[in-house]
């Protein structure tokens, strides 16, 4: 079939050239078939080995009579033109030759502007940027791989971008018709299903056959990542369908479809009905959110949900899903909330089950439930509507009262209702006075935090508390968003700085795969900078080393973003599983290094960020370093640059 | 919700459970030189998850400025009731353990909020 297309192109441009081109092609084959040399004769003794075919018929390609050498309008001007349609800002790509097609028409047809084509030195990097990119653009960033080693190198990104329910759009390169394929390395860039190696955790996948196929696909694409649970989706392009010109018979009735997204699925109105009566007759109950706000307005609904009902709500900051200093903001009590809860309502958790239940990592995984008997539990996610098999990113079965297959932001608005209509004067009073409890509570844990953070305040290696308080109280100030999960310095950021703007943290990385830290923080960054955003990236050293060209890419393309470095100088949480290890089988307590750290030699990540055109300084061993190198980089961020200050930090 | 075990969600209060079972140990912490204590916080792997200074984090508990007594400190490295890994007499001795002891009594008081201003509100 792709044989086909082929000679229906070529038709086309000789055509377009002059008449009866169709009829050269034979002609040619003619011509070139006497050229080939002649097969070699057996030797005496020897068996004649059975050949197909005449040796004198080998192969050779059809050399046209009137040579055409350029045309005018290449499929990939068209590809150019769906993205533009489809709003697509940008495309990170490590270039390669199964799109070289599609990369000129945008910088050249396209002139570089929607999509814009971003350097950079590693698919993953490119993945992870475009997933950093979402969380701050709420719309899916364009990546350029080849079909063979560039999704090998993307795919531990996409995955992570999958568990995390995050849209890319991926666009991988490769050449179908073997007959048109450039011998070697062409070869090995080829496959028969680009996407079955990724197929697993991808939402949707196709391999347009023309170009009317890709603006269909193109389109579909867009609407599935982009319908909730929001997932990668992948186009293979054919190399020939970008390179080869446009069919007149193509060019006739080729279109963009348009796009209508589709509306996410509210929970069932019954279902939201017995929900909001377990919530508003409840003593306590609780709120927990994980990927609960996909925009902004999902941050606005929780907050109406929680003053509602005067209802706690605890974070697991997939999102960013509600203000951290609101009173109602338990996400520091740790699990007594959800203890002492009657209702439990989960928002988009990725793991229920293990919200409410305890495992010990010991010899026996014992586990233990820390619910109260009889206490409810409501789960409202929309990654009940789409499970697949292979990969176990959905966690243990969780036992839950109701269940709602269904995207909980847009399912809030008729909870909330739901929820104001059964509110008496008498319910009314009561959630008043537990309200005025948990803003005690959260006001405990606030002063908690601060002492807890007291401890350390001089060591060095500097704490992670202190290195946050640092850097926070040099961007509180501006108008910051910080692009890095965090999760490695103990939460430290999240817990102490006032978050209350949805771009003030871009959750998560979804499957913890290391080396999304990095270019995430330089996608969100790019996507902050039109908005005038000081990004704020806290960048572990194992995470740096993974793909560091992202910090190129970041100079490269005049990202500004301010990246402090917590430098434990190892892979620390496997120095920790090794402990583990070896406090179990009772021996070699002393040589959990081994394998695990960073050191010896110590790596000087100042000094690769400035081999890489990034302002950097460090490692900063002494904290009263730290105020004015974060303020000099922080100079260096505001001309519109990337800035790295390497600390040197405590574990955790 | 499956119940495999109840563990007791306090730490400390385990901790003092177990105290009452583990064997004699000196009332008063035994002398411990908080300069070897220091090395071997270290070579043991105890600040990976509590901190070079003890204290704590998401991976561990706090123990600087908040040191049970040494028989309670011992039978918790012992026999952990949660997270953390047990250190057998084997492989730490509590001659060892009390050096550890000593080091972690040897940690500054952490400077009051009040005197830190990046911590006021
Ligand atoms: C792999 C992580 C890890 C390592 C290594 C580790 N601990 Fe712990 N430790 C914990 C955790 C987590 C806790 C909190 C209670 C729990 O989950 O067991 C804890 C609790 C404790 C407690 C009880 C604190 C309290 O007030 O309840 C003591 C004492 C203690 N650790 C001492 C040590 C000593 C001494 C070492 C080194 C010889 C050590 N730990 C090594 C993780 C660790």
């Amino acid at each position: 079939m792709a044989r086909k297309r082929t000679v229906d192109r070529r038709d086309f441009l000789k055509g377009a050239a002059l008449s009866g081109a169709a009829a050269l092609v034979p002609e040619a084959v003619a011509t070139a078939a006497p050229q080939a040399a002649p097969a070699a004769q057996p030797e005496a003794g020897q068996a004649a080995r059975p050949t197909v075919a005449p040796a004198a018929a080998r192969e050779a390609d059809p050399a046209p009579a009137v040579p055409v050498t350029t045309i005018d309008r290449p499929g990939g001007d068209f590809m150019v033109d769906v993205l533009k349609a489809l709003n697509i800002e940008y495309v990170a790509s490590n270039p390669g030759s199964s799109f070289r097609g599609i990369h000129e028409s945008i910088i050249n047809y396209g002139g570089n502007k929607m999509p814009e084509f971003l350097t950079c030195c590693h698919e993953e990097s490119s993945v992870a940027m475009a997933h950093g990119y979402f969380k701050i653009e709420g719309k899916p960033m364009g990546v350029l791989c080849h079909g063979t080693v560039g999704l090998q190198h993307a795919s531990m990104a996409i995955y992570n971008a999958y568990c995390d329910r995050v849209p890319i759009y991926i666009m991988a390169g490769n050449h179908l018709d073997a007959m048109g394929r450039r011998p070697g390395v062409e070869w090995a860039h080829s496959v028969q299903d680009a996407a079955g190696m990724v197929r697993d955790f991808i939402k949707w996948d196709d391999a347009p056959h023309s170009l009317g196929h890709f603006a269909d696909s193109a389109v579909r694409a867009y609407k599935i990542a982009m319908t909730s649970p929001m997932m990668p989706v992948l186009l293979v392009l054919d190399g020939h369908l970008q390179e080869e010109g446009i069919s007149a018979a193509e060019a006739a009735h080729m279109r963009v479809p348009k796009l209508t997204l589709t509306a996410p699925p509210q929970g069932d109105a019954g279902a939201v009905a017995d929900a909001a009566r377990l919530l508003v007759n409840a003593e306590s109950p609780v709120i927990v959110a994980d990927r609960a706000a996909r925009t902004p307005a999902g941050m606005a609904r929780l907050i109406e949900l929680a003053e509602t009902l005067q209802a706690p709500v605890i974070s697991q900051h997939g999102r960013m899903n509600f203000p951290s200093r609101h009173p109602l903001n338990l996400s520091e009590a740790g699990r007594q909330p959800i203890a002492n809860a009657d209702v439990i309502l989960g928002l988009e958790l990725t793991d229920f089950w293990g919200t409410v239940t305890a495992m010990r990592d010991g010899l026996q995984k014992t586990t233990r439930s820390f619910v109260k008997p009889g206490a409810k539990l409501i789960s409202i996610t929309a990654v009940d509507l789409y499970t697949k098999s292979n990969y176990q990113d959905f966690q243990r079965y969780p036992e839950v009262d109701i269940a709602m297959a269904a995207d909980a932001e847009a399912t809030l608005p008729a909870l909330i209702e739901a929820c104001r209509k059964l509110i008496t004067d008498d319910r009314r009073r009561v959630m008043q006075e537990r309200g005025r409890r948990i803003a005690e509570a959260h006001a405990k844990a606030q002063d908690a935090m601060r002492q807890e953070a007291a401890h350390a305040w001089n060591a060095s290696p500097i704490s992670t508390a202190r290195l946050c308080a640092e850097v926070w109280a040099q961007v509180r100030n501006e108008d910051w968003s910080l692009v890095a999960n965090s999760g490695n310095t103990s939460d430290w950021a999240l817990r102490m700085w006032d978050m209350s703007k949805y771009y003030h943290h871009i959750g998560d990385s979804g499957a913890a795969g290391v080396g999304y830290g990095a270019p995430a923080a330089v996608g969100a960054a790019l996507a902050n900078k039109k908005y005038g955003r000081l990004s704020v990236n806290i960048q572990a050293d194992g995470d740096f080393l993974y793909a560091p060209g992202v910090w190129w890419t970041a100079a490269h393309h005049r990202i500004p973003l301010l990246s402090v470095m917590h430098n434990n100088r190892a892979y620390h949480q496997e120095v920790m599983h090794i402990q583990r290890m070896a406090n179990f089988h009772g021996r070699g307590v002393t040589r959990a290094n081994i394998g695990t750290t960073i050191d010896d030699p110590n790596v000087d990540f100042a000094k690769i960020a400035q081999g890489m055109g990034v302002y950097a300084e460090g490692p900063i061993t002494n904290p009263n370093d730290l105020a004015p190198a974060i303020q000099r980089a922080l100079a260096v961020v505001k001309k519109g640059e990337p800035a790295l200050v390497d600390v040197v930090t405590q574990p955790r | 919700m499956k119940q495999t075990l109840m563990v007791i969600a306090g730490a400390a209060l385990m901790a003092a459970v177990l105290t009452a079972q583990a064997p004699a140990q000196p009332a008063a912490a035994p002398a411990g030189n908080a300069d070897t204590g220091k090395k071997l916080f270290v070579s043991n792997g105890c600040w990976q998850c509590h901190g070079y200074e003890g204290q704590g984090g998401v991976a561990g508990a706090r123990l600087a400025g908040r040191l049970m007594p040494f028989a309670g400190f011992t039978a918790y490295v012992r026999r952990p009731v949660n997270q953390m890994p047990p250190y057998v007499e084997k492989v730490l001795p509590t001659a060892d353990l009390a050096r550890i002891y000593a080091y972690l009594q040897s940690r500054p008081a952490a400077p009051p909020v009040a005197s830190i201003p990046l911590l006021q509100k």
